[in-house]
């Protein structure tokens, strides 16, 4: 199966931030510029959260994702704030093509039927953040990572699955910004209790973790990663390599620019 | 300048589409009048979302007749994920649906396990490679993919369901995903139908929509 490497890009305001455990968020550039320059290095697609949105229960990234959207060719998942299938259509009008939603759905679950019934499955992203419990599992959180729903993760998984939702994008609180490696015990959980495809997040920062994952977690559809790529601890060059290498299957961009460039000569 | 024309019918990526087409240089026209769709040179049909819907959401508006007339013209029309499985004559998405019919055959839920019984994710969603079929080289030459090698470029696919011609000859290009083969683009007179998304697709995209542009 072949897998795909994602780039998150957390944005406050108008700034690309990145925190650890979703907190103590520092200014690490422009949200506009890394996308650019991420898509030029061949990255599969693009997720952007909006990491105040909740706060102010609006989505503010519809401009960010105009501009970037029109030249950036590849998927781009829009999330944070998302609570109605206004706020949606929105965010789809301008570019978006897919919207993840976390904190409204666990209010209301009834908001994934809602969005995969009005824009389809494959635009309707349930995001969960999931921290580990004393007692082991893992509660999905709201607000990043702030508030409980008392929802387990797994479970939350399963219903999300049930009521429609076309993708799970499962971020490790506790791993998250670290830089420590990836929670292969919640990433298998969750990618072997659904048969939707899984996106999993938090604590890469070098190509061993990401290739390492891919390899446990045979099903595991895609992996995003933010601090890794904003401070190039790992670069999607060097990371296509690492896969290759490991015989795990991903986008070969230079490859394909060669017989594009092929195919102008011809 | 040829006119592009991007039928609006409420359903589909319009503005990617759009995008896409601006950034080679053409200059589409979003349109959901009849006698733009009529008097265009070439037709893009989007689309998203599950089938019925779409199907729906064409016939209530009657753009059924409207793109039959213009099929019947000869001129490029090409069809973009359920815009392609909309010209199958039939749909089982969340109920059966007669399709707009250019295209015999069905559009069929893409299998959820491999041979050996292993599970595979569905929707189907990543980069798959664009591959000819056995004997459909020249096929494959004649079309928008044409130029390049069969495998060697991906394109960007999101869909829980395929077409299946009853004409295997009118599969212009596959993608493996579990063990199975799915259609990735069918041809059949001046009908082009892409699964994947050329707008979504990075450079070989916009290639595949320049050739279009081209033919």
């Amino acid at each position: 199966m072949r897998r795909r490497i994602i780039s998150r890009l957390d944005v406050k305001m108008q700034h690309l931030i990145k925190g650890m455990r979703l907190e103590g968020w520092r200014k690490v550039g422009d949200p506009e510029e890394k996308a650019l320059r991420y898509y030029d290095q061949g990255v599969d697609e693009l997720i952007y959260m909006d990491v105040v949105a909740s706060l102010y229960e609006r989505n503010n990234l519809a401009d960010i994702v105009e501009r970037v959207a029109s030249q950036v060719f590849i998927p781009i998942t829009v999330g944070g704030g998302i609570s109605s299938l206004a706020a949606v259509k929105e965010l789809l009008a301008v570019g978006a093509d897919k919207v993840a939603i976390n904190t409204a759905a666990t209010k209301n679950p009834e908001l994934i039927t809602d969005i995969a019934g009005t824009y389809g499955a494959q635009a309707t992203v349930l995001s969960i953040e999931a921290k580990s419990l004393p007692g082991g599992g893992w509660e999905a959180m709201t607000d990043n990572g702030r508030n409980h729903t008392g929802l387990d993760v797994v479970e939350w998984a399963i219903e999300g699955e049930a009521r429609g939702a076309g993708e799970i994008f499962v971020t490790s609180v506790d791993q998250d910004g670290t830089g420590l490696g990836m929670d292969l015990a919640l990433i298998d959980a969750v990618t072997n209790a659904v048969k939707l495809p899984v996106i999993a997040c938090g604590g890469v920062s070098k190509t061993a973790h990401v290739t390492d994952t891919f390899q446990k977690v045979d099903r595991l559809s895609a992996i995003a990663m933010a601090r890794a790529l904003h401070y190039d601890q790992v670069t999607l060059p060097d990371l296509r390599v690492a896969c290759a290498d490991a015989g795990i299957d991903v986008r070969d961009i230079d490859s394909e620019r060669a017989a594009l460039v092929a195919e102008v000569a011809s | 300048m040829s006119k592009i024309v991007v039928i609006d019918y409420g359903i589909g990526n319009v503005f990617s589409v759009c995008n896409a087409l601006r950034k080679i240089g053409e200059d589409p026209l979003l349109t959901n009048k009849s006698a733009e769709i009529a008097a265009a040179d070439r037709i893009i049909l989007p689309g998203v979302g599950a089938f019925g819907k779409a199907v729906d959401a064409l016939k209530s508006q009657g753009f059924d007749e409207v793109l039959k007339r213009y099929k019947e013209t000869g001129r490029p029309f090409m069809g973009i994920c359920v815009g392609m499985q909309m010209a199958m004559s039939h749909g089982t998405e969340f109920g059966d649906h007669d399709g707009l019919g250019y295209v015999d055959g069905v559009v069929a839920r893409i299998p959820s396990v491999t041979d050996d019984e292993k599970i595979i994710p569905v929707p189907h969603i990543s980069w798959g490679r664009l591959v000819a079929t056995q004997g459909g080289e020249a096929k494959w030459n004649a079309s928008p993919l044409g130029g390049f090698q069969s495998g060697a470029v991906s394109a960007y696919f999101v869909h829980s369901y395929h077409c299946v011609p009853e004409d295997k000859s009118t599969i212009l290009a596959e993608t493996e995903y579990g063990g199975h083969r799915l259609t990735a683009a069918i041809g059949h007179e001046n009908f082009i139908g892409l699964q994947f998304h050329p707008e979504r697709s990075g450079e070989i995209g916009q290639r595949v929509l320049k050739r279009f542009m081209d033919l």
